[in-house]
Order: C-alpha cells, then sequence, then structure tokens
C-alpha cells in the first residue's frame, strides 16, 4: 500500500511542476511584445528596452520560469489588474462559496444518480430505463449557462418559489447578521445557530446547485447503469441470487459496490468539471464565488487573475484525483494487491 | 444497407441521434438556401422590428436588434459546430500519431508523453480553453485553436492502450521477428485497431465542444457580433430574458439539440461496435 | 425422492434449449447429469432453482422437492427455498464470488438472510469450513487472495452451513487442478454419505462422473438421450452418442 500511495504522490508532483510550467506559458503567450505595450504606444526604442529589463523578459528563460516557480510556492501569484489585490488572496475570499456551490450539487447528483442508475440497470429496456438514458444524456450535453437562465426565469421570477439571485436574503444582514468562520454561508449559519439565515441560505443554493448538479447527475446515472448491467451477466451475481436474497439486494448491495468503483474514479473528474461549470453560473445567480470573479477577470482581460484562477483549479482537480485514487484503493482490494 | 437499418430498428436512441444528427448537418451544408432572412446571419439590422415575439414571419422572433432569430439559429449550425470539426481534426492529427508511438514503443517515448498528457488532462477542458482564449484576441480562430489545445490528449491516451495492447500481441512480435519496418506494423496493425474507440470518441466529443465552444462564446471569447453564434446569442439575449423569452431559450436549444443527437449517436456507436457484445448462440 | 424432475422444458423464444422428461436424485445419492457444452446442462440447473427467467428462459414442467411443486411457485418463497433447501456450486469459484466483498461476508449474510443471528451464523460459518478442512480464518479474505480450490470448498461450506438438502453442482471441479479436482470430488463424497445429501453433478467429463456419480443421465443438444445407473450405463450403452462420450474419454496408458 505504502508503495502505491509513495508512486501516486511523486506522479501527482511532477504533473503539479508541469501544470505550473503550462500555465506560464498561458501568461506569457500573449501576442505581441508585453514591453512594447507595457511601456506605451509612444514609447521609444531605448524605453521599451528599459521596460524589458524592468518586467524581467530579458532574462534567459529558465530564470524566468524559476522566479515565476518560486512565486507561486511562496505565495505570490501575481496581483490582479482589475482589483488590485494579490490574486492569492481573491481567490482565497472567492473560494469557499464556489466549494460550497460545488459540494452542494455533487451531493444531490449523487442523491439522484445513484438510485436512478441502480433503477436503470434493474428493469433494462423498459420505459423507465429509457427516461433514465435520456435523463443522463441530456444531463449530459446541457449547456450550463442556459439551463441556468431558463430555471431562473421560470422558477425565481415566473413562479416565484425560489430567489432570483444571491447567496442570501441581503435585508436579513441587518436583523440576523451572519458571522463569518468558513466564508460558506450554509456552515457559517449552520454553526452560529442563525436559523432564519440558514433558511435563506438553503434557498439561495437549490437552484444554482441544481443547475451545477445536472451534469454530474448525468454522467454517475450512467456510470452505475452501464457498471451494474455489465456485472448482472457475471456468475457472482447469479451465485448470489441462488443464495435466496431478492433482487433489490442483489442489485443494491452486491452489484452496487461493484459500481463505486467507476464511480468514484469519475468523481474527481466531474468534481474539477463542476468547479469550472460554476464560471457560468455564479453570475448569472450573484453567487459571491471563484466562478463570478473568473467570468469578471475574463471580461476585463485580467491575465494574473485568470492564470491564478486557472492554477488554482488545475492544483484542486490533481489533488482530488490523488484523494480519490488513495480512497479507491483502500476501498477496492484489487488495486492495492495488484 | 439492411444491416445499417436492422441496427437502427434496434436502437432508437442511437438513430434518433443519427437522425437529428444528419439534419443538423444538411441544414449547415444548405443553410444559405433555406435560411429566410440570410442577410441577418450577417451585419443587416433593422432596429424598427427589434424584439418581436415569434410569429409567422418571424418563427423565433426577433433580437435587440431586429434580426431573424430563427435565421441566425440556422445559420449557427455553420458556426459551432464547424468548430467542432476543426478542433476534432486537430485533435486527431496531433493525439493519435502521438499515442500510437507511446502505446507502441512504450518505454522513454511512453513515459515522456503520458506525463505530458497528464499534465493537459489535469485541466478541465474548459479551462484550459478559457485561459489561452483569453491571452488570444477573441475570435473564433482563437477559440478553435484554444480548445484543441485542450482536446488532443484524450486521444492520445486513448489510442496509447490500444497500440500498447496490440504491441504486445505474438503476431505483431513476428512481425518485428520478420524485420517489418515499425511504420509499417504501426500503419498497417496499430493503426485500425484504433479506429474504433476514436470513432465513437469523435462522437461523443462533438457535443462537448460545442457546449464548450458555445460556453466559452457565451463569456465573449470565441464568436464577435455579428457572427450567429448560439453561445453568443444567448449572451446577449441575457439581459432581454426576463421578458423576450424567445432571444435565449432558441439558441441554447439549438446547442442541446445538437450536443444531444450527437450524444446519442456516440452512446449508439459504443454500444454497436463494443466487441464483447458478441451474439451467444 | 428428494428431487423429482419431469417433463422439465427450457425455451427461449420458443427455441428449446433443455428437456428433460425424467431425472430424481433421492437423499444419500450422486445424480450425473453429463453432456457437452451447449447441451443446456447449465440451463436445467438454473431451471431447478427457479433462475431461468432472469437468463429470459421460460420454463415449463415439473420440478419436486420432497414432494413440494417449484415450477410456478412464488417469489418470495422460492427465494426461502434457495440456497437454504437447495444450494448451488458452480463452475468457475474465482468469478462466483463477488470480487469485493470478503468471502466470510457473502456466507454471514447469506445466513443472516435465512433467519440466523450474527451470532449463529458465525458459529455456524465457522464449523462448516472446518467441516470442508479449511481454517475459518480463510473467510475474512476476499476472493483474490483464495485458490480455485479453496473457493470451491468455501461454496460447499456455504451449502453446509445453510443445512442444504439438495446440493447442484455445475461444472465444479471444471476450472480446477486435477489433484484440487480429486480433492473436491471427496468432499462431495463426503457430503453424501454423512450428511445424506442429494447431489445433482453436472459435466462434461464422464471421466469424473464414472468415478462420482451412482447414476448419470446423458444429455445432448438439449435433450436426455440415456440414463440409468453409473455402471451400467458404462458397460452397456444403449444411445449411440454415450458410446461417442465413452470412445472420447482419454485412457491412461492409451
Amino acid at each position: 500500500m505504502t508503495r502505491y500511495i509513495t508512486r501516486r504522490v511523486a506522479l501527482a508532483v511532477v504533473v503539479v511542476a508541469g501544470v505550473v510550467i503550462l500555465t506560464f506559458v498561458i501568461a506569457n503567450v500573449v501576442p505581441g511584445d508585453p514591453a512594447a505595450s507595457w511601456a506605451g504606444p509612444h514609447a521609444s526604442a531605448a524605453q521599451i528596452a528599459r521596460a524589458r529589463q524592468y518586467l524581467g523578459l530579458d532574462q534567459p528563460l529558465a530564470v524566468r520560469i524559476g522566479e515565476y516557480f518560486a512565486g507561486i510556492v511562496t505565495g505570490n501569484w501575481g496581483t490582479s489588474i482589475h482589483t488590485h489585490r494579490p490574486v492569492l488572496s481573491d481567490i482565497g475570499t472567492a473560494a469557499p462559496a464556489t466549494l460550497e456551490l460545488v459540494i452542494a450539487a455533487l451531493i444531490i447528483a449523487l442523491l439522484a444518480g445513484i438510485p436512478l442508475g441502480l433503477a436503470a440497470a434493474r428493469w433494462p429496456g423498459r420505459a423507465i430505463d429509457h427516461a433514465i438514458r435520456v435523463g443522463s444524456v441530456l444531463g449530459v450535453s446541457m449547456p450550463v449557462f442556459w439551463l441556468a437562465l431558463i430555471l431562473q426565469l421560470v422558477f425565481a421570477q415566473r413562479l416565484r418559489l425560489l430567489p432570483v439571485a444571491g447567496q442570501y436574503d441581503p435585508n436579513l444582514v441587518f436583523t440576523h447578521p451572519l458571522t463569518a468562520r468558513t466564508q460558506m454561508a450554509v456552515i457559517d449559519s449552520l454553526i452560529s445557530g442563525n436559523w432564519a439565515m440558514l433558511g435563506s441560505t438553503l434557498t439561495h443554493l437549490i437552484l444554482p446547485a441544481l443547475v451545477v448538479a445536472a451534469y454530474p447527475a448525468g454522467v454517475i446515472a450512467r456510470m452505475v447503469r452501464a457498471q451494474v448491467l455489465d456485472t448482472v451477466g457475471e456468475a457472482h451475481v447469479q451465485m448470489v441470487r441462488s443464495l435466496g436474497f431478492p433482487e433489490r439486494t442483489v442489485f443494491g448491495t452486491f452489484a452496487m459496490r461493484l459500481a463505486w468503483n467507476p464511480v468514484a474514479s469519475v468523481l474527481a473528474l466531474v468534481f474539477a468539471y463542476s468547479l469550472v461549470n460554476t464560471f457560468l453560473v455564479e453570475s448569472i445567480f450573484d453567487w459571491p464565488g471563484l466562478g463570478s470573479y473568473a467570468a469578471a477577470s475574463v471580461s476585463t482581460l485580467d491575465t494574473p487573475a485568470i492564470v491564478g484562477v486557472t492554477l488554482f483549479v488545475a492544483l484542486v482537480y490533481v489533488a482530488a484525483n490523488l484523494v480519490v485514487d488513495l480512497v479507491q484503493a483502500a476501498l477496492d482490494p484489487r488495486i492495492r494487491l495488484r | 444497407m439492411s444491416g445499417t437499418w436492422r441496427l437502427l430498428r434496434a436502437n432508437p436512441l442511437m438513430a434518433t441521434g443519427a437522425l437529428i444528427s444528419l439534419l443538423i448537418v444538411l441544414v449547415a451544408v444548405f443553410a444559405p438556401l433555406i435560411v429566410p432572412y440570410p442577410a441577418d446571419a450577417g451585419s443587416a439590422t433593422h432596429p424598427e422590428m427589434a424584439l418581436q415575439a415569434p410569429s409567422m414571419q418571424h418563427l423565433f422572433g426577433t433580437d435587440q436588434v431586429g434580426r431573424d432569430v430563427f435565421s441566425r439559429v440556422l445559420e449557427g449550425t455553420r458556426v459551432s459546430p464547424v468548430v467542432a470539426v476543426f478542433v476534432l481534426l486537430i485533435a486527431c492529427l496531433v493525439g493519435i500519431p502521438l499515442g500510437v508511438v507511446a502505446g507502441y514503443f512504450g518505454g522513454v517515448a511512453d513515459e515522456s508523453v503520458m506525463r505530458v498528457t497528464d499534465i493537459f488532462l489535469a485541466f478541465p477542458p474548459l479551462l484550459l480553453a478559457l485561459a489561452f482564449a483569453t491571452a488570444l484576441p477573441a475570435n473564433l480562430t482563437s477559440l478553435t485553436i484554444a480548445i484543441a489545445i485542450t482536446w488532443w490528449p484524450w486521444y492520445t491516451r486513448l489510442v496509447r492502450g490500444q497500440a500498447a495492447s496490440v504491441a504486445g500481441r505474438p503476431y505483431v512480435e513476428a512481425c518485428r521477428a520478420l524485420g517489418i519496418p515499425s511504420w509499417r506494423i504501426l500503419l498497417r496493425h496499430v493503426l485500425p485497431n484504433s479506429v474504433t474507440p476514436v470513432v465513437v470518441q469523435v462522437s461523443l466529443d462533438v457535443g462537448g465542444v460545442i457546449l464548450t465552444a458555445s460556453a466559452l462564446s457565451f463569456l465573449g471569447l470565441g464568436a464577435q457580433d455579428p457572427t450567429p453564434d448560439w453561445g453568443l446569442m444567448v449572451a446577449e439575449g441575457q439581459n432581454y430574458f426576463t421578458t423576450q423569452w424567445w432571444l435565449v431559450t432558441f439558441p441554447g436549444l439549438a446547442i442541446l439539440l445538437t450536443a444531444l443527437a450527437f450524444s446519442l449517436l456516440g452512446d449508439g456507436l459504443r454500444d454497436v461496435l463494443d466487441p464483447r457484445r458478441v451474439l451467444i448462440r | 425422492m428428494k428431487l423429482e424432475i419431469r417433463d422439465l422444458r427450457v425455451s427461449f423464444a420458443g427455441h428449446s434449449v433443455a428437456s428433460v422428461p425424467e431425472l430424481t436424485v433421492d437423499a444419500g445419492e450422486i445424480v450425473g447429469l453429463a453432456g457437452e457444452s451447449g447441451s443446456g446442462k447449465s440451463m436445467t440447473i438454473l431451471a431447478v432453482l427457479g433462475l431461468a427467467g432472469t437468463a429470459g428462459a421460460a420454463v415449463t414442467g415439473s420440478v419436486r422437492l420432497d414432494g413440494q411443486e417449484l415450477i410456478g411457485l412464488s417469489d418470495a418463497l422460492l427465494r426461502a427455498i434457495r440456497g437454504r433447501r437447495i444450494a448451488a456450486i458452480f463452475q468457475s469459484p474465482a468469478l462466483a464470488f463477488n470480487p469485493v466483498f470478503r468471502v466470510g461476508a457473502i456466507v454471514s449474510r447469506a445466513l443472516r438472510q435465512h433467519g440466523l443471528s450474527a451470532a449463529q451464523a458465525r458459529e455456524r460459518a465457522d464449523a462448516a469450513m472446518r467441516s470442508v478442512l479449511l481454517s475459518p480464518d480463510l473467510l475474512a479474505r476476499y476472493p483474490a487472495q483464495l485458490s480455485g480450490g479453496q473457493l470451491q470448498r468455501v461454496a460447499i461450506a456455504l451449502a453446509l452451513a445453510l443445512r442444504a438438502e439438495v446440493l447442484l453442482a455445475d461444472e465444479p471441479t471444471s476450472a480446477l487442478d486435477v489433484t484440487v479436482q480429486a480433492e473436491v470430488l471427496e468432499l462431495l463424497r463426503e457430503l453424501r454419505d454423512s450428511r445424506g445429501m442429494a447431489i445433482l453433478f453436472v459435466s462434461h467429463d464422464l471421466a469424473v462422473i464414472a468415478e462420482l456419480c451412482d447414476r448419470v443421465a446423458i444429455m445432448r443438444a438439449g435433450e436426455v438421450v440415456e440414463q440409468g445407473p453409473t455402471g451400467q450405463v458404462i458397460a452397456a450403452p444403449r444411445h449411440d452418442y454415450t458410446r461417442e462420450l465413452l470412445a472420447a474419454v482419454p485412457r491412461l496408458g492409451q
């Protein structure tokens, strides 16, 4: 087991190094001469040369990459052109809200996807199977930003069932102010016993979480269905039936445990995809997370901010993959024994 | 031909996907001929007809500068789907050779190619494309390049597995023993074996690329006005959405339908081409 | 008669894959069902268990356990019988156990499914493991950590722990080495002798059947073509097919 851990971690480190280099490339791929644009349109050749020196662009590539690396590791991820604050601190402020949204979405996706996938596998070829299959393909083919707008229009504006936008009702700030501890509104209101606020944060969370949950729910339902169907023909399923277990146990307990493996392996992926989907959804719902920050940075062409967010999400993805791999190895004996 | 017909009958979902995909391709090819207001897909504007609800003259209504939404949605089949075609073409041209080489030769080539692939795959597609697209000037070409850069690694990984398993087979070893040059082996034995999963993957990816491209256009990084890109149309219609619902609904439906059709097709192909589906008597 | 099969017909979409006009297994005897692969032997076993439906087949005829008709019985009643009164062991033991469960987990769940408490289940499981000459500690292992022979013995232990009266064995030794095979066959003989189990032993290997079974039925292309006491069938085969099968068995010194 330890061998497996060290191997995976070493791999992750290599990938992280590559990721940092790739973001360096992105940060510097801007066409045209950055020194010239820094110096201004009427700069002389000498001024441009000084600008180049100031920006460190005359240094050899290896040195520049080295300095970039050093900056990343020490927490200097550049300064946002738009907010004028360090990018890392901006990310730190915005990330928890997005994390809250993505986790809520994933919980919804698992709670919906797994039972639906099981049901589709249990009655293959019947109406329920077709409906679930179409549903999951819909979830996977859905343009997230469009779904957000449609749901917002229908449920918030027309039917007035749910709030239109924001993380919570701004009026509550006066009567039931929220003490920010984890920066995740739902958790904060929970731990401080702020029930009015909790209700508000939860109702505000529903719509955006549902939108983001569509894709992972579709993926998970399909995975579970495929995996369970795959195993259904296998001898061990027939063996368990021959022992007198009811069909729902045959599927729900025995076949399901085999399905956890592919679901877990895809969990990191859907986590990352959902994280990125929030870039499209947050500004529509005024959700103060990484997505709004990224969308704003894109519209202002705030390169340091965009590179910072890209690096952050990639690192989170690598970490998530690592965690999932290790947990999988811990749970599935076959991986450990390999 | 009858075999194909039977196939489609047995897989209604795949048949639906194939039919709609075909329809979309036909619309894209014949768009200039069937679109009712071809100028509206270009730079024409009719401010006096702005924001009209769907009617017989304008099936999907008109947008904020009076252009016929139906025409623009139809012409949109020539925008993101074409981006998808180019992206996947580049992804295959770059990714497949790399994967074949990595899988077949193994060793250092394999390790280095896979590490590079891992690095690119550490970024969810939209993210990397977004970062590149921001650095490049906003137009369809940059969009295509940005997405292609993030898409090629999937094909490398896909093909590498196939190549590696074929490389280990006894008949390939026999070829090597006979002194047949590697490139011949690659071409005649390794490559044909990889075709099936690539075809399935491409079909599935069309939807994914279209979603990514429209998302990036929605953010303003891809097509620019007046190009009738569906994502761009949704972004432009956002502000009017509460009252003029047709501006956002129809372009978005187009994205959904296209992605759905190709996904169903790809799913069906995967089921059908799965070598394990051997009919046991 | 413990197990009586009469006019059993298993068919897929109207096409018959197994037809058994008469086959009986009494307590304390091992009856062999011999034939090539695809002759319908495995489907017969599934039909007895009432599981032919899960493979998409239709079943007509009669299967009686101690006189009780099983065909057409409600699912709930069939489930009470499966495992508890009629147990089955399968061809590839490595594939018959769910790979992500410890074998002991499957055993204890099965026992609890049939009404035992956790403590009783553990006791019975341990005792059964010792009966098949395996250490109860092996129950904590995953299938991948046990050999084919060990897994097959765990499967037999499971039937023992459940106190099954009938054992349906579908090619239980085909995937095992010859030496391990002998051990498993010995175990089956012991089940017959000391526990009085009625065992239906399905195999394509006529040599094994000749060695183990008291009576044998020969199946070909889904039809039973001959049956009778083993010695008699082997010494004086009446059907051409039986003669072919016998001729195909490799003999030492040939």
